[in-house]
């Protein structure tokens, strides 16, 4: 593939974004994403595992035989999980018992092994860590928003708790009312809130098109 | 697709698997240390708390028992209890229990009691009560769990350890009487257990399971 760099975050970040578009990897992204610091902290562990794994298949995968490629991958992402789970339970210990069981169940996330098979398997170890990169970051921004948009309006605060990433005592974060909407905090909240975000990202790219085609339509009346 | 030999799929599944094991085993090697040491820290910073106003000079982490179930504190879960310390006299234990009636499975509640029966201070460990609602219970959402420092089953009597709505003398929380009354009904547990166990509670050695949990009079 040769797509230039800005093209491939693009598609990461917007037109392939693995939450919104792809839709995989829903399960973390509906569970965790209660606060913003929730959001932040999977994000950060999905997109560290994912660099790494696309990393580890891209330099193996002159040795995967193709029959056998699937259990490889399933192995190769539950160890670098494993890995990151006691970093994290190392230096983020806080964090790591707020995000509790969805850190192992980064394994279980189909972003990753898609990418594995999609991306990874085919081409060379550089441009599959920037795949990871950008997929990565595509997620993470995904959990990122819907994270904060559910802890503005479920909690009425934003980056409560940022403590757990960089240490100190428990902070509050900005308070703008003492309670929110509850709906938005309960799971039932986490699928209106990825509705929500498809929902915008599809009126932008319409939008977008069909602006794109008035001006095409008008550069025609012009030549004519 | 090529034709593989089983045995050539199995040694090329091996290597991987070893590399993926020590890579694993590695990482474990550089944590190990520091995650001990934070789960440590973690346990002496959630205990510090429930002593809020005692003075002690032993580490409380030293004094450690568990009670198996069945016992006579509340839950039926391991219970565990730390010994607390001034010099060689016994100042409280803490008591980590859970709290089986729960709205949403049981609450991990640590309560401290003083050696004449009140409650240096009460924590919420691990629930997962709603959200906005009953989760009111942490310390960082309100001050709920306040309300029982310096109470003992006589002050406020036994009959009166409920809440408001139930004709007791404790606060409940709006939208949620579940949760309340299930952490009230546990730290009353508690305080009896303590009352009834007061000595054999503190002469019970570290290993000795079950000990603690004989009568005696």
């Amino acid at each position: 593939m040769s797509v230039g760099i800005m093209e491939r975050f693009k598609s990461g970040l917007w037109h392939d974004n693995p939450g919104l578009v792809q839709l995989l990897g829903l399960c973390p992204l509906l569970a965790v994403t209660s606060t913003f610091v929730n959001g932040l902290g999977l994000g950060i562990a999905t997109l560290a595992v994912l660099m790494t794994s696309n990393a580890l298949v891209s330099a193996a995968r002159r040795w995967i035989e193709p029959e056998i490629r699937v259990p490889i991958y399933v192995l190769i992402i539950a160890s670098l999980v494993t890995c990151i789970e006691l970093l994290f339970k190392a230096w983020l210990p806080d964090l790591d018992r707020s995000l509790g069981i969805f850190i192992p169940l980064i394994v279980t996330n189909c972003a990753i092994v898609a990418r594995a098979e999609v991306f990874a398997s085919r081409n060379p170890v550089g441009t599959s860590i920037i795949d990871g990169l950008v997929m990565g970051s595509g997620f993470a921004l995904l959990l990122m928003a819907i994270g904060a948009f559910r802890e503005l309006f479920g909690q009425g605060s934003l980056f409560a708790r940022m403590d757990m990433l960089f240490g100190g005592e428990p902070v509050r974060g900005i308070v703008l009312a003492e309670s929110g909407w509850l709906l938005l905090v309960l799971p039932p909240g986490a699928f209106f809130s990825l509705a929500l975000a498809i929902a915008t990202k599809n009126a932008i790219d319409k939008h977008r098109e069909a602006s794109r085609n008035a001006i095409a339509r008008r550069a025609q009346t012009l030549n004519r | 697709m090529s034709n593989l030999p089983v045995w050539k799929s199995g040694v090329n599944l091996a290597v991987i698997a070893a590399f993926c094991t020590s890579l694993v085993a590695l990482t474990w090697a550089f944590t190990a240390e520091r995650i001990e040491t934070n789960q440590q820290e973690w346990l002496e910073r959630s205990l510090k708390p429930a002593l809020a106003g005692l003075f002690f000079d032993s580490p409380v982490t030293e004094s450690m028992i568990t009670l198996q179930p069945p016992h006579e504190l509340p839950g039926n879960e391991t219970a565990v209890i730390y010994r607390v310390y001034a010099g060689v006299e016994p100042v409280a234990a803490l008591f980590v229990i859970s709290a089986r009636d729960g709205y949403t499975g049981p609450i991990r509640i640590l309560v401290g009691v003083a050696m004449d029966g009140t409650v240096t201070g009460v924590r919420v460990l691990e629930h997962r009560e709603t959200p906005g609602l009953g989760d009111r219970i942490e310390l960082t959402k309100s001050n709920w769990v306040l309300q029982f420092d310096g109470q003992s089953l006589k002050n406020p009597e036994a009959s009166r350890w409920s809440i408001k709505s139930d004709g007791g003398d404790f606060d409940q929380l709006t939208g949620a009487s579940i949760t309340p009354r299930a952490i009230i009904k546990a730290i009353k547990k508690t305080l009896t257990y303590f009352e009834a166990n007061r000595v054999s509670v503190f002469t019970a050695s570290v290993n000795d399971e079950n000990s603690a949990s004989e009568e005696d009079d």
